[in-house]
C-alpha cells in the first residue's frame, strides 16, 4: 500500500537525474501547479476571497456588538460573560468557515479526475511519460494546498476580526487551524476517491451527504454518551472511523473553548457532552493517528481505482 | 533497443470491454518514418487500438512493442506524439501554456521549449493566436493546438486520430502538409481516420479495419490494384439491378452504379447485360480502384462472409 503511494514521490530524485536536467519539474508538481492555477483562473480564489472578507467584516461587527450591549441596569456585560458568549459565537461562526470549507472542497474533488476523463482533457496528458498514481497525487496535493491556505488565512483574519472586537483569542488558535484545514482534506479525499470512477456531479453529492451523515452519526453518538447507551455511542465512533470529519470538527471546538467553559461541561457529567458545538476532551491520540492512516488509504485507494480505469 | 526496431509492432492484440469486442487478432508493423493509415467506419476498432497502443487500455491478449519497447513503457512516451480524436485543452490557459504543460511533461529540457513551441505554433498556424485564451478558441483551433502539441519534441511516432475531423479543407491540407513533414524527418506516422480521400492522399501503407478485425491491408499499389467501372443508368428498377450482382461488389447510387472491382475486359458483357434487363446507359467509365472503391468492396466482401 505504501509503495504505490509513495513510488512517484521516491522517483522525484531519479527523474531529474535521470535527464540530467534539474530544472525540469516532476509530474506530481505540475498537477499540483495546474490544479491550483484552475482554481485561481476560473476565479475560485477570487470568489472566496471576496466572500471571506465580508463574513469577517459582518462578524467583526456583530462581534463588537456584545461589548457594547447593555443590560437592564445600564451597565455593560462583564468582561467573563463577553468572554464566554465570545466564545460560543465563535464556535457557530467557525462551524460556518468549517462548512463552506467541507462543501467546496467535496464540489471541487468530485469533479477533478472524472470531468477530465470525459472531456477528453487528461488523454493527451497520460500519453505523455507520466503516472497516474502522479495525476492523481498531484491534484490531491494542489487541493490540500488551497484547504490549508484557505483554512489558515480565513482562521487568521476571523480570530484577528475577535480580538480587535472583544479582547478575546480562543486557547489553541493552530490547533484550530488543523483540524479545520484536516476536515476539508478528508472531504477532498472522499470526493477525490469517488472522482476516480464517479461523473462530477455524483462523486460531489455522495461526498456531501456523507459529510452531513458523519455529523449527525456524531450527534447520535453524543446522544448515547448522555443516555449512557452503548449502541448508540458506537454509532457515534464508527462514523468517525468512516469519515473523520466530524472528529476532527470536535477538534477544532476544542481548541476554541476557553477552561470556564470546559469546567463548566465537566462540571455538567455526561449531559455535557450531548452537543455537536461542545466537547469535553481533545481528540484521542488513537483517533489522530487513524485519521493519518485514512488519509493514506483514501489516496490509494484513490490510486488503485484511477490506474485500473481504462480511459 | 537499436533504432532499427519498427516503430509499432504488434502481434494478435485484442480487446473485449465485457461481451463486446472492440479488437481482435491485430497482427502488424509499421516501420520508422512511414504514414500508416488506419482506416475503418465508425466504431470498427480505430480509437481503441491507439488507446490501446498508448498504454491508456490494457489489451485482453496479444503483445505490442512501440519503437521497440513493450507498451505502456512509460521512458518510451517522450518520444511518441498524440492527438486523441476526443482533443480537448485546458481552456483557463493560452496556447502557449499549453504547449509548454506539454513541454513540461514531455519533458523537454526547459532551454528548448521556446522554440519548440514557437515553431510547433507556426506549424499549425496558430502563431497569431499564441497568448489567447483556449477557451475562446474554436474547435478547429483547439485541434490545431492539439495537433502542434503532439508534434512537440521531434518525436519519433506520431499517432493522429481523425486529426481533421474540426478542420475545413485548407486546415486538412495544412494537416496533409505537416504529416509530410513528419515523415520526411523521419517521424513514422499513424493516421486513423475515416476519411479516405485523406488517407489516400499521404499514406504510403494501410490497413482497413472493421469490427474489430483488420480485413486488408497493404501499401496503396497492392490495395488498389484493382479497376472500378463507374456506370450512369437510367430505367433499372430494384430487381434488375439486384441481377447485376454477378459483376461484383455494387455501389449504388441511384443513377451512378460503381462497380468497385471489375475487369475492364468484363466492360462489354456488363453494358450487354444492362441492356438486356431495359437499361438505358449514358455513360460507362472504368477507372483505377480508388480507396473509397476498395473500401466498399472490402466493406462488401466482409458483409457477404
Amino acid at each position: 500500500m505504501l509503495v504505490v503511494s509513495l513510488a512517484p514521490a521516491a522517483d522525484v530524485a531519479k527523474y531529474a537525474a535521470d535527464l540530467g536536467a534539474e530544472t525540469l519539474v516532476p509530474p506530481v508538481l505540475v498537477f499540483a501547479r495546474l490544479t491550483i492555477q484552475e482554481a485561481s483562473r476560473r476565479r475560485l480564489l477570487l470568489a472566496l476571497l471576496v466572500l471571506t472578507l465580508l463574513v469577517v467584516g459582518f462578524s467583526a461587527w456583530g462581534f463588537h456588538k456584545i461589548t457594547t450591549v447593555t443590560r437592564s441596569d445600564g451597565t455593560l456585560l462583564p468582561p467573563t460573560q463577553v468572554t464566554l458568549i465570545t466564545s460560543q459565537l465563535l464556535i457557530v461562526v467557525t462551524f460556518m468557515y468549517s462548512g463552506v470549507l467541507a462543501l467546496s472542497a467535496a464540489v471541487v474533488a468530485g469533479p477533478l479526475i472524472s470531468s477530465e476523463v470525459e472531456s477528453g482533457l487528461l488523454l493527451s496528458m497520460l500519453a505523455r511519460p507520466v503516472r497516474r498514481s502522479e495525476v492523481v497525487i498531484g491534484k490531491w496535493l494542489g487541493l490540500a494546498v488551497l484547504v490549508f491556505v484557505y483554512a489558515a488565512g480565513s482562521a487568521f483574519l476571523e480570530l484577528a476580526a475577535v480580538n480587535w472586537a472583544t479582547g478575546y483569542l480562543p486557547p489553541h488558535p493552530i490547533e484550530l487551524v488543523l483540524y479545520v484545514a484536516a476536515e476539508g482534506l478528508s472531504l477532498l479525499s472522499l470526493g477525490l476517491v469517488l472522482s476516480t470512477r464517479l461523473s462530477g456531479i455524483t462523486g460531489g453529492v455522495i461526498a456531501l451527504v456523507a459529510w452531513l451523515m458523519a455529523w449527525i452519526a456524531g450527534v447520535v453518538g453524543d446522544i448515547g454518551a448522555g443516555l449512557q447507551n452503548s449502541a448508540l455511542q458506537n454509532v457515534g465512533t464508527i462514523s468517525h472511523l468512516l469519515l473523520p470529519t466530524d472528529g476532527l470538527w470536535r477538534g477544532a471546538v476544542y481548541a476554541m473553548e476557553p477552561d470556564v467553559i470546559l469546567a463548566a461541561l465537566r462540571a455538567a457529567g455526561t449531559a455535557g457532552r450531548a452537543n455537536p458545538f461542545s466537547a469535553v476532551d481533545p481528540p484521542p491520540n488513537a483517533f489522530l493517528a487513524w485519521v493519518v492512516v485514512w488519509f493514506a488509504l483514501m489516496l490509494t485507494l484513490a490510486i488503485w481505482s484511477f490506474r485500473t480505469r481504462e480511459i | 533497443m537499436a533504432a532499427s526496431s519498427p516503430a509499432i509492432h504488434t502481434v494478435d492484440l485484442s480487446k473485449r470491454f465485457g461481451s463486446t469486442v472492440a479488437l481482435t487478432g491485430l497482427s502488424m508493423t509499421v516501420p520508422r518514418g512511414e504514414i500508416f493509415g488506419f482506416l475503418g467506419p465508425n466504431g470498427a476498432g480505430k480509437t481503441t487500438s491507439v488507446k490501446l497502443l498508448l498504454g491508456l487500455l490494457k489489451p485482453t491478449s496479444g503483445e505490442a512493442w512501440l519503437l521497440g519497447e513493450t507498451i505502456g513503457d512509460l521512458k518510451t512516451r517522450n518520444r511518441i506524439g498524440y492527438l486523441p480524436e476526443l482533443f480537448r485543452y485546458q481552456g483557463w490557459l493560452d496556447a502557449r501554456e499549453v504547449l509548454a504543460l506539454h513541454c513540461e511533461l514531455a519533458p523537454l529540457e526547459r532551454s528548448t521549449w521556446k522554440e519548440e513551441i514557437t515553431k510547433a505554433l507556426a506549424t499549425v498556424g496558430l502563431t497569431d493566436r499564441a497568448d489567447d485564451r483556449v477557451s475562446t478558441f474554436s474547435k478547429g483551433m483547439q485541434q490545431r493546438l492539439g495537433l502542434a502539441a503532439a508534434l512537440l519534441g521531434r518525436p519519433e511516432l506520431v499517432f493522429l486520430d481523425e486529426p481533421t475531423s474540426a478542420l475545413d479543407p485548407v486546415g486538412r491540407h495544412d494537416v496533409r502538409e505537416i504529416i509530410r513533414g513528419l515523415s520526411a524527418r523521419g517521424t513514422a506516422v499513424f493516421l486513423n481516420s475515416h476519411l479516405l480521400s485523406e488517407v489516400e492522399q499521404v499514406c504510403d501503407r494501410v490497413a482497413v479495419v472493421d469490427h474489430g478485425r483488420v480485413i486488408a491491408s497493404g501499401t496503396m499499389d497492392e490495395l488498389l490494384s484493382g479497376t472500378a467501372v463507374r456506370v450512369r443508368v437510367g430505367g433499372l428498377d430494384g430487381a434488375a439491378r439486384t441481377k447485376l450482382a454477378g459483376f461484383g461488389p455494387l455501389d449504388d447510387e441511384g443513377e451512378h452504379l460503381t462497380f468497385t472491382k471489375l475487369d475492364v475486359e468484363r466492360v462489354p458483357e456488363l453494358v450487354s447485360t444492362i441492356v438486356a434487363l431495359g437499361g438505358r446507359i449514358y455513360e460507362v467509365a472504368p477507372r483505377h480502384q480508388t480507396l473509397e472503391d476498395r473500401f466498399l468492396q472490402l466493406l462488401h466482401e466482409e458483409e457477404k462472409s
